[in-house]
């Protein structure tokens, strides 16, 4: 399977990456020399294995319902959270105009 | 008396201990080496202020009689985890001047145990490479030179590049390294020293930068196996906060550190014997078999039949996390933001990224959203996962008849920089041995062996199984004592 430039825009564009019809073009050749490597894998037989969900057995834990029971994830730390935002306004994250 | 910033991370912690130097004297010196260093870039920040304050807790602890673990030791941590106050970047444009307000777990850990940091150390821009030469901050130079009188300047390896140049230049006796694909292991070996990346889970990832969330794993490097037991015992534990930690003790790996491998048994993987390899590469290999022997072991010859499709699937599998976990860099919450005049909330998000990322990071972004994506999901990353499983049972299999397995770290010496960037897949190729535990999950080490035709350290790995840091560290003591590395690189910068 090979994918062409449009295919790589149409990828950039999911993944919210601006590109250059020169990037395109270059990555063009990068994806498919990527892409046809690993297709290797067809090769494989995995008829009757499972996908790998977790690689070391563990058991997803439930923790108490506490609020702030960890003061550092828990709430309240509106400063810390927008202390590196790169537009906060009024204690909010600010973003360029969504609606006309 | 020997040179403070030749002592290791023990002999630091017993000298000040002994009341040999003051902690002070120690972090002093290895700042001074830091600061004369530039010429490496290993450091992205440098934090004196940091290690000096600690080193100063560490001398009053001492008077008062209350010492810990790491008293005294000043290290290097590497920029991808965050540090409370001390800008952290994975090394990328878009985290530039980004300045956490919490500490990741495995560095307060380090902290807890009265470490002092002596900055954040260059790496790959998130993780991604193995030469370091991803940086947005500029390459890591190796501090080894060929020995054919040339000067080219060498890949100290990645992603841990900055750790591994640092260790091995003397700037720091150890660091934090994070190992996705072989980041600990692969750039510990071009630079002639020692890392571990434990079994999944022993570290907390909770303030690690993400890569690749199932794979991502913290470890130590260092001088020797044994500092890197004393560095292990300090960065791991059970955390709440990381759903995938593990919920163990962890074991006093120093203590029981141990050469003496009678009664256990080595396996030689059969398909890691590759057609046209460097023949250094066999021999340092073949030398190490013989080293383990004599310390006791019995060895067999082992077959892991899935590994030539180990790097295709960790290929898929790594840049399919990659791509959903770097979608949290958007502009709006913490990082760069691009907004052109008039763009509306796509186009920022796009032209933020365009600009934020590196061309290896874009790549694997663009590879994992395309595996991911309607109509390609089961062809590319459901079969990805399942060879996955498959990788992971041949090591199941393979450890009913051995207790650990030995390998080459890298299928060469370091190369020289911009030798590989022109071409991704002969980069990634150069991870084939260290993939296949990763995707596993398996606790693996690199210790150097021995120098090439050209003078540069190669690097034995030993693969164990999960939870048995102890064995891998054992048989990594057992070659180190018989190999007897002492090369160094010698100092230009």
């Amino acid at each position: 399977m090979t994918i062409d430039q449009a295919t790589v825009r149409k990828i950039a564009s999911l993944a919210r990456i601006a590109i250059s019809d020169a990037e395109a073009a270059a990555m063009e050749g990068e994806l498919n020399g990527i892409l046809g490597w690993v297709e290797q894998l067809g090769e494989v037989d995995v008829a009757g294995v499972e996908p790998m969900t977790a690689v070391i057995p563990n058991t997803l834990r439930l923790r108490d319902d506490v609020i702030d029971a960890d003061p550092l994830t828990g709430g309240n730390r509106r400063d810390d959270v927008l202390a590196n935002a790169p537009a906060a306004m009024h204690g909010f994250f600010g973003v360029p105009k969504v609606i006309e | 008396m020997t040179e403070l910033t030749n002592l290791t991370v023990a002999q630091i912690r017993d000298g000040h201990r002994a009341g040999d130097f003051s902690a002070v004297e120690v972090a002093e010196a290895f700042s001074a080496n830091v600061a004369g260093a530039k010429a490496l870039n290993a450091f992205i920040v440098e934090t004196p202020e940091h290690a000096l304050a600690a080193a100063k807790t560490a001398d009053a602890d001492r008077a008062a009689g209350t010492l810990k673990p790491l008293s005294g030791v000043p290290i290097g941590m590497k920029d991808l985890f965050c540090t409370n106050g001390v800008q952290t970047t994975a090394a990328s444009h878009m985290l530039e001047g980004f300045i956490p307000r919490y500490e990741s777990t495995v560095s307060q850990k380090l902290w807890d145990a009265g470490a002092g940091m002596l900055g954040k150390l260059n790496l790959d821009q998130f993780a991604m490479g193995s030469s370091n030469e991803t940086s947005y901050f500029g390459n890591v130079i190796s501090p080894w030179k060929r020995k054919d009188g040339g000067n080219a300047a060498l890949a100290p390896g990645g992603s841990s590049g900055g750790s591994s140049t640092a260790i091995a230049a003397r700037l720091c006796p150890a660091a934090t390294g994070t190992d996705t694909g072989g980041s600990i292991r692969q750039p510990a070996a071009f630079t002639g020293i020692s890392g571990i990346k434990p079994t999944y889970g022993r570290c907390s990832r909770w303030g690690i930068v993400a890569f690749a969330s199932s794979l991502d794993q913290a470890g130590p490097m260092a001088r020797d196996v044994r500092d890197c037991a004393i560095m292990l015992e300090n960065m791991a534990g059970f955390d709440p906060k990381d759903a995938t930690s593990l919920d163990m003790a962890v074991p006093n790996w120093e203590a029981a550190l141990s050469s003496d491998l009678k009664g256990k048994t080595v396996g030689i993987p059969k398909e890691y014997r590759l057609e046209g390899i460097d023949p250094d590469i066999d021999a340092m290999w073949d030398a190490g078999i013989a080293m383990l022997k004599d310390a006791g072991a019995d060895v067999v010859e082992i077959s892991l039949p899935h590994t030539k499709y180990a790097l295709p699937a960790y290929y898929i599998i790594a840049p399919a996390e990659a791509s959903s976990n770097l979608a949290r860099y958007d502009g709006v919450r913490y990082g760069l933001r691009d907004l052109p005049d008039g763009a509306g909330l796509q186009d920022m998000y796009a032209a933020t990224r365009a600009d934020g990322f590196g061309a290896e990071v874009k790549r694997r972004i663009m590879i994992g959203t395309y595996v991911l994506s309607a109509g390609f999901y089961d062809a590319y990353y459901t079969q990805a996962q399942k060879v996955r499983t498959l990788i992971a049972r041949d090591f199941e299999q393979a450890f009913a008849s051995c207790d650990v397995i030995l390998a080459p770290t890298a299928p060469s010496a370091a190369f020289g920089l911009g030798e590989k960037m022109a071409d991704p897949l002969a980069m990634y190729l150069n991870d084939v041995f260290a993939v296949p535990a990763s995707l596993a999950g398996l606790p693996a080490m690199s210790v150097p062996a021995a120098l090439n035709r050209e003078g540069l350290p190669l690097g034995l790995q030993i693969i164990g199984k999960a939870f048995d840091e102890q064995g891998v560290l054992n048989a990594g003591l057992a070659i180190e004592e018989r190999a007897g590395f002492t090369a160094r690189a010698e100092k230009w910068w």
